[in-house]
């Protein structure tokens, strides 16, 4: 994640190649000696080499640990959808846990992304400036919310109003493999929908304050160069502080997915999880449980190296989902760059 | 555990050294161990009292009640520490039996059947040199929770109950829960059932009851997973307040939970009539238990499908397990203490505000007198 924020930094400067010309500044200072530059040298090379390492050491200890437990697996461990790890014969794989994993971060994302950017663009564009720093601040305090209290208030206090829109849903839209109920099971708030919703609330400030801090750096030049040209508001921010917020906005959703993907502790309050022998259902009024929630909820009973290794293989599984997420958004942010600079 | 002064540590060793010297004569002398006994019981204040480290290990579910007792037990005695973790049942008899822990507790009492190639009684006797006995110690019973508004008085029989729970009844006023609640308002509402998505004795001694009363239509084997239908929320917790919250809800969870959220808790009629949960009527089905073990291994066997009138029938009963003859006899005093203690009336009474119900009288004499043989 420190990739991308490093990438959008980089943007803002003038020079692409801004990495390269520093570390000539910094080679020439070692020539002459001074201390203090080796030394902060020193130092940021130990960091960046310590976060590789970090990182590389956490994969190594993730495989290590689920192999053997993969080796002794019955069943397919990308698709299938049982889950008995212990005993001689453990049959598991991971194929619920996924789909109810990205079921509920893309319903998170395709709710917050649109409000968090509109929040950013009312927060920088529109509203009165006595307004706007009191409104962002607002916004970050959403972040500050441990994710317990938006579980404890998602499953008491919101979740027994949204069992009345998700029965409406189900109803205008049951058609949809997505909103048909037909498995039944859960009949409470707990279905991925709404951990979806409570998601969104979370990722939210993420998505917001990333986007605002972009917009804000729009260059006057081009927006009073749109106003100019007879453009109205709508118009000015569409083909000016929108295009050149896109890779902003981009990373900003990547960050808040990654939140959404690795949530638990909200997960596992709301999210109800399904007796074991309910049939598969594409429905996101489902239950179900995530690869974090199941994890969480599980670490009780690892009491051989084989459960412990079948979980860590899930979780094996949730870092790789991590790492394509921030690749995509890499490649993504690298091709819109030529047309944001 | 912390010394703050000297004239405490003072103190201490002096405990330490006459509680030494005591025991020192205890072992020198093994034949007379009963006298020795009964000496100490002249002197009170001493016997009752011992210095010393017990350390237990096991069953989750009796957690707060031994954790209650250790308090009250560490106040009366300042000497003495008892360190309890719960890491479950089979870990407490797995430490026991390797001479880890001095006592272990776990909700079932030693198997004297083999298992593995293993039999743990067998293995445990090994340990200890001495049979290990089983004692009784804490009964908590499992409550039938739901949420209904008006309707305060459910009777459930097992047929309903293991119908609720693997989805063959759907509907509140479904003629099968009307037909044992002849005078209750049934709403035409779904029925939503939930379940401990972790690995739990609550479900293991709710299916056990289920498989015991009601073997035609609950088919699966009783264990610690769930194999009914519903959703599952994490914990105790978890189940109890997602029914407080959900308006034809119910559940199973433990009593302390479903009083706390204030959940209707229904009367279960094994065929003997309608039983209220109360401390009584749980206590009337542990003293109606039958004891497999011999002399004063008190190990029951609990009948799930009791139709004897006012016994409430979906309870657990956790057991310390311990050597009838301590291998190291600088333990004795101490364990003789705290288990005298943790079964006595008082500190059996006070478990009741915990969710857990007292021993009835005829169990806890039984293990007074067990206690008092253990040497």
């Amino acid at each position: 994640m420190p990739s991308i924020t490093g990438v959008s930094a980089r943007d803002d400067l003038p020079d692409p190649d801004g990495g390269g010309s520093l570390q000539g500044d910094s080679a020439s200072a070692t020539g002459r000696g001074r201390l203090g530059d080796r030394l902060f040298c020193g130092a940021a090379r130990g960091a960046g080499v310590l976060v590789i390492a970090l990182v590389t050491l956490i994969a190594v200890f993730l495989l290590s640990q689920a192999l053997p437990a993969l080796a002794k697996n019955g069943a397919n461990f990308l698709t299938s959808t049982e889950w008995t790890v212990s005993g001689d014969n453990p049959r598991f794989g991971i194929a619920n846990l996924l789909w109810v994993t990205i079921a509920s971060s893309v319903i998170a994302m395709t709710i917050a992304v649109p409000v968090g950017v509109g929040v950013a663009l009312f927060v920088t564009q529109y509203c009165p400036a006595w307004l706007s720093k009191p409104a962002a601040a607002l916004i970050d305090l959403l972040a500050a919310v441990p994710s317990i209290v938006y579980g404890i208030w998602g499953a008491f206090v919101f979740g027994p109003h949204i069992v009345g829109l998700q029965t409406v849903l189900n109803k205008l839209l049951g058609w949809l493999p997505f909103f048909d109920n037909d498995t039944g099971s859960v009949g409470s708030s707990g279905t991925i929908f709404f951990v979806g919703i409570v998601l969104s609330i979370m990722v939210l400030p993420i998505v917001t304050a990333l986007s605002r801090e972009v917009f804000d750096q729009t260059p006057i030049t081009h927006k009073e160069g749109a106003l100019a040209l007879g453009a109205t508001k709508w118009e000015m921010i569409r083909t000016s502080v929108l295009p050149f917020g896109k890779p902003g906005v981009i990373s900003a959703s990547m960050l808040g997915l990654g939140r959404a993907l690795g949530e638990t502790v909200a997960v596992l309050i709301i999210l109800s999880s399904l007796a074991a022998d309910t049939k598969w259902s594409w429905s996101v009024f489902n239950g179900g449980e995530t690869f974090a929630s199941k994890i969480a909820n599980n670490a009780a009973e690892f009491d051989s190296a084989q459960q412990t290794g079948a979980f860590i293989a899930a979780g094996l599984v949730l870092f790789i989902l991590t790492f394509i997420v921030n690749a995509i958004a890499r490649v993504v942010i690298e091709r819109r760059k030529v047309f944001s600079e | 555990m912390k010394i703050q002064s000297c004239r405490q540590l003072a103190s201490l060793t002096g405990f330490a050294l006459v509680g030494t010297l005591a025991l020192t004569g205890c072992g020198s002398d093994n034949n007379a161990t009963a006298s020795s006994g009964a000496s100490g019981g002249t002197a009170t204040g001493a016997s009752d009292c011992p210095t010393g480290t017990l350390n237990g290990e096991g069953s989750s579910a009796q957690k707060n009640a031994i954790e209650e007792a250790i308090r009250t037990f560490q106040e009366k005695c300042k000497g003495a520490t008892v360190n309890y973790s719960a890491t479950g049942s089979g870990a407490g008899i797995k430490q026991f039996t390797a001479g880890q822990v001095d006592f272990g507790g776990s909700d079932s009492p030693l198997k004297t059947t083999e298992k593995d190639g293993k039999i743990e009684a067998t293995e445990a006797e090994k340990t200890c040199g001495s049979p290990a006995w089983n004692l009784p110690m804490v009964t908590g019973p499992v409550a039938f929770a739901y949420n209904l508004k008006g309707v305060g008085n459910l009777v459930i029989t097992p047929e309903v109950a293991a119908k609720i729970f693997n989805g063959a009844i759907t509907k509140w006023n479904d003629p099968a829960i009307v037909a044992v609640n002849k005078d209750a308002q049934l709403p035409d509402m779904a029925v939503k059932v939930f379940f401990r998505s972790d690995d739990s004795g609550t479900t293991e001694n709710f299916t056990k009851w289920l498989s015991a009363a009601a073997p035609s239509v609950w088919t699966a084997e009783a264990g610690k997973k769930w194999t009914g239908k519903g959703e599952g929320k994490p914990q105790n917790t978890g189940v109890a307040t997602a029914v407080k919250s959900t308006e034809g809800g119910v559940t199973y969870t433990e009593w302390s939970f479903a009083k706390d959220n204030n959940l209707g808790i229904a009367k279960i009629d094994n065929g003997g009539g309608p039983v209220e949960l109360t401390a009584e009527s749980v206590g009337k089905s542990v003293a109606t238990a039958k004891q497999v073990g011999e002399g004063n291994d008190l190990s029951l066997k609990l009948d799930y499908a009791t139709k004897e009138a006012g016994a409430y029938p979906i309870l657990l009963v956790a057991y310390e397990i311990v050597c009838s003859k301590a291998k190291s006899p600088a333990k004795v005093a101490l364990t003789k203490a705290f288990l005298k203690h943790f079964s006595s009336t008082e500190t059996q009474q006070s478990l009741e505000s915990l969710g857990y119900a007292p021993l009835p009288a005829a169990v806890q004499t039984k293990v007074a007198a067990a206690v008092d043989a253990l040497s």
